[in-house]
């Protein structure tokens, strides 16, 4: 295999924070690196650092101490308006409770990450959006406002609104943890789906069920990757769903 | 960031939660339009009393006797004999900035006809009168300077006096009129001029020479006033010292002596009267932009609410590339949205309510397009002041906490 660029690296990532006169270590030297087409799923409990580590991994915190480089720019360094430059034009966030704008069409809330970017103009980000809910199968439902949608389809949207910017990284954030396990396993399948089609996505989670999907696993603890292991041959979402019992009757 | 897409932004914000932006407009609508209102009223009184004041003859001055003393006693009015035919002479023959002179005397008394009898009062003037107090002829026709030099006996009589000495509608001219024991032959009759702005009935008058009063009705040698007319408005002040240094002059007064005269103009009397009516307007308009302080209290109060219901969403919108700068754009232009466009339909309202002022009410009014764009200028402000604390609040907004604030 060809080795892929590289998207993401971070040495010895430490993040403190300070909560009255202590002091917590939330993240105590993480390193990894993650290449083009990887699916990462990152594990660990709560308190493990999963979230901050996810929190600087979007550009949204940064480290105290330790490098980061996200396609080759060294975020560490940069300001608030260039952090905010870079999540709009590389990276795609699916959040667990989808925060999707309310009484507003699919269409509109994919469309979203556009209107932060001055460079695009109105046809080619509804063009765009349209595409990218086609790519989750939510073709049909384009001017469907998000609170006449279900858990799935809303989640759906929410993936839909992570591509449209055509992100180096897609970052979920417990992107299953609100749904039932067979909407759970059809949002699985469009992560794979796109894993196939060469994306490049971190799931966050911690649900240890979830590893045996994705092509790699770090699985964190007290702020320290305590596993780091490729899986050579993911399980299929999609047969898993199949064999579920049907719940349509 | 590209402005047009933040106003789309902000535009589909509102359109979200449409009551709410709604309701918090009412306070900047119920605001300007009480401004517009109030401004309206005041302006129309204003320019109804600039009306009336000008009908009166705007560049009118007023010479009176006055502040005479004899012996250190002051003397009254009525026994101030300081202004003669001689002052009027030398007014009319030697100013530069009058356009017309006329001596007064006044006298009242009763006017009889056959049986029917009117009391009223004869003003002994020259033709020039007519032009300074904006007078015109109706029917008949003005005395001339012959009929001053053979102190003829004639006048001509207002509309109120003509109703009450020839009921019936019978013509008055040619008639003769007892005044007190003099009879006059009317010659013509007064356009009516209606009421003045102080009530006092400006037809309830008879005009007649001056010599015929002073000679055969008062027998009197001095003027009971003077009244001119300047060149125009702006050389009334001009006009007023040339008076008063012609009269020192004539009346041959010390340097260090008081005038024994007194000058008025309706410039003085126009002043007066629109300070009052400048008051009523200031208050007036404090009330109305004290509500619109309140609507724009209203809209911050909304916004500050606004950007806690919607924390959420501004994590969102931070997490997917928005700057703090963009946010502190949303939220101003949502609040410069709703107070200008508060100020539009406050305009229309405003408009609305001044017309009905004026219908029901009969007031007059008179909308000003200053007003109009004051208000709308009130707006912006007031979206811009009140909307960028909770602006600055949403765009300080940290993401993480943001995004997952339940």
């Amino acid at each position: 295999m060809m080795e892929q660029r590289e998207i993401i690296r971070i040495s010895d990532l430490r993040r403190d924070f300070k909560v009255g006169e202590e002091t917590v270590h939330a993240l105590r030297g993480v390193s990894f690196t993650i290449r083009k087409g990887e699916f990462v799923t990152i594990m660990g409990t709560s308190g493990s650092g999963k979230s901050t580590l996810l929190n600087t991994l979007g550009c949204l915190d940064t480290p105290t101490s330790g490098e980061y480089i996200l396609d080759g720019a060294r975020v560490r360094t940069m300001g608030k308006n260039e952090r905010a430059r870079l999540r709009n034009r590389k990276i795609g966030f699916v959040f667990q409770n989808y925060n999707l704008l309310p009484k507003t069409s699919a269409i509109e809330n994919v469309e979203l990450p556009l209107l932060y970017n001055p460079e695009i103009s109105a046809a080619e980000r509804r063009e765009r959006a349209i595409k990218s809910l086609i790519a989750v199968g939510l073709g049909e439902r384009l001017n469907h406002k998000s609170n006449q949608m279900s858990g799935g389809q809303q989640q759906r949207v929410a993936i839909a609104r992570a591509l449209v910017n055509d992100p180096v990284i897609i970052l979920a954030d417990e992107a299953t943890g609100n749904l039932d396990t067979r909407t759970s396993f059809s949002v699985l399948v469009l992560f794979q789906e796109l894993y196939r089609k060469g994306r490049t996505i971190i799931f966050v989670t911690h649900n240890p069920e979830l590893a045996a999907f994705s092509s790699r696993n770090i699985v964190l603890r007290d702020g320290k990757i305590i596993s780091d292991t490729l899986n050579p041959s993911p399980a299929s979402a999609k047969e898993m769903l199949e064999s579920l019992p049907s719940d349509d009757d | 960031m590209n402005f047009f897409n933040l106003f789309k932004i902000a535009v589909k914000a509102l359109n979200r939660n449409k009551l709410r932006a709604i309701l918090t407009m009412l306070g900047i609508i119920i605001g300007i339009a009480a401004v517009i209102c109030m401004l309206a009223i005041g302006q129309g009184s204003k320019d109804s009393i600039k009306a009336q004041i000008s009908e009166m003859g705007s560049n009118m001055i007023m010479i009176h006797p006055g502040n005479m003393q004899r012996g250190g006693v002051r003397q009254s009015a009525d026994d101030m004999q300081t202004l003669k035919i001689a002052d009027y002479e030398a007014l009319r023959e030697r100013t530069a900035y009058l356009a017309a002179v006329s001596p007064m005397v006044q006298s009242s008394g009763q006017l009889v006809v056959g049986n029917n009898n009117w009391p009223s009062s004869i003003h002994g003037v020259a033709p020039e009168y007519m032009d300074i107090r904006k007078l015109s002829v109706e029917d008949g026709e003005m005395f001339t300077e012959s009929d001053i030099k053979s102190a003829a006996k004639v006048c001509l009589i207002g509309k109120t006096v003509a109703d009450n000495l020839f009921p019936g509608g019978t013509n008055p001219i040619g008639r003769v009129v007892r005044f007190g024991k003099i009879p006059l032959t009317v010659i013509g009759v007064l356009k009516s001029k209606g009421t003045n702005s102080m009530g006092m009935d400006q037809d309830d008058v008879v005009i007649a020479p001056y010599t015929t009063v002073m000679k055969r009705v008062l027998a009197v040698d001095y003027l009971g006033s003077i009244f001119a007319s300047a060149m125009s408005e702006e050389m009334t002040d001009n006009a007023i010292d040339e008076i008063t240094r012609l009269l020192r002059d004539n009346h041959r007064l010390q340097p260090d002596a008081d005038d024994d005269f007194e000058i008025r103009s309706q410039q003085e009397l126009s002043e007066m009267m629109n300070s009052t009516s400048d008051m009523m307007t200031v208050l007036l308009t404090c009330i109305a932009f004290i509500s619109l302080l309140v609507g724009g209290i209203g809209i911050m109060n909304m916004m500050y609410v606004s950007v806690t219901e919607r924390t959420r969403e501004i994590g969102l919108r931070m997490s997917i590339g928005a700057r703090g700068v963009d946010i502190l754009m949303q939220f101003l232009i949502e609040a410069i949205i709703i107070s200008v466009a508060g100020g539009v339909i406050g305009v229309m309202t405003g408009c609305v309510a001044t017309w009905m002022v004026s219908a029901i009410a009969g007031w007059p009014t008179a909308i000003m397009a200053s007003s109009i764009l004051l208000s709308f200028a009130v707006c912006t402000i007031t979206g811009i002041f009140f909307g960028w604390v909770p602006a600055m609040k949403a765009s300080n907004l940290d993401p993480i906490e943001a995004i997952r604030y339940e």
